[in-house]
């Protein structure tokens, strides 16, 4: 499976996200934001955390436009596999990839530990190898990550079952204290409506090697790689 | 030609930034504030001198960037 790191200035996680992937078995390279096209046979696009172009004027807002943001929008519509992490959640928002806004957090607070997300479904590309229900132990580490839509789009979002992760509880327990940014309905991720395109905050990269404390965010590369290994 | 451009909240957004300030006036002993938003300016300076012309390129800058409308609205002021 062929992945692209897309890399902003700003960006800082890159290197973080590359690793995960290789150890997953897939294989991944760095693309540099003003490239018009992606690498030829790009399966999987990630746009990774940071802070592309300083946060200024909003989280996301210029990367979301820059030029290789066109060949990812072509990518998605396609429907190519796309993941953002974090910074790369806000950037799929403003792109319009994905529904709602990731506002300041209630709390005002940067907020930075480990964090439990309860897996929505796992019948997704991305989810494969976890099992519905279950508690995933990874980091949250933003400022912006309050989730917020109208509430129409929320309703869409539960209806359609296109929320891909909640912040949890270490059994799974979806309550009002795990949910340290405010996000609405506890909302740490969304699908687009196919599938193909999961926006999250919480970073599955950092705990995929047990010298680093976890390796519960494994699950979300290997069940890409996995998916791609059984179409191809 | 100058621009004058401001974005703000949307009625019924939360504004934890605002609310932040509102607090901080408050201790500060900042009397008769009821409620504070935070929002945004942009002066823009514009190549053209046709004020139609200017009308639609600033609607285009808000509409691309300036502004998140799933959140935010835009007024325009052309001095």
């Amino acid at each position: 499976m062929k992945s692209a790191v897309i890399v902003f200035p700003g960006s800082n996680r890159e290197g973080d996200m590359v690793r995960a992937l290789t150890l997953a078995g897939s294989d991944a390279q760095k693309v540099w934001h003003a490239e018009t096209d992606l690498p030829k046979g790009t399966d999987l696009v990630v746009l990774p955390g940071g802070f592309s172009y300083g946060d200024y004027l909003r989280c996301g807002a210029i990367a979301g436009r820059a030029t290789v943001m066109d060949a990812v929008r072509a990518h998605a519509a396609r429907g190519g596999l796309v993941l953002g992490v974090c910074n790369g959640f806000q950037i799929l928002c403003e792109a319009g990839l994905l529904p709602g806004i990731l506002m300041r957090n209630a709390n005002l607070k940067f907020i930075c530990h480990r964090q439990f997300l309860r897996v929505e479904r796992n019948d997704t590309a991305f989810t494969k190898a976890y099992v519905k229900g279950q508690a995933i132990d990874v980091c949250v580490a933003h400022g912006e990550g309050n989730y917020t839509a109208d509430e129409e789009t929320l309703k869409r979002l539960e209806g359609e079952g296109l929320v891909a992760f909640r912040y949890a509880d270490a059994q799974g327990h979806v309550t009002q204290d795990a949910n340290r940014n405010g996000s609405m309905n506890s909302i740490a991720g969304i699908y687009s409506t196919k599938l193909n395109v999961l926006g999250m905050m919480p970073h599955p990269e950092n705990l995929v090697e047990n010298l680093v404390g976890g390796t519960d965010g494994r699950g979300l590369f290997e069940s890409l790689v996995s998916s791609f290994s059984k179409a191809a | 030609m100058k621009a004058r451009v401001t974005v703000t909240l949307k009625n019924g957004v939360l504004d934890p930034q605002g609310k932040a300030i509102e607090g901080a006036l408050k201790s500060l002993g900042v009397e008769g504030i009821d409620g504070v938003r935070q929002g945004k300016v942009f002066d823009i300076e514009l190549g053209t001198a046709d004020k139609v012309q200017a009308e639609a390129q600033l609607k285009a800058a808000c509409e691309k960037l300036l502004a998140n409308t799933v959140i935010e609205n835009y007024r325009v002021e052309i001095a």
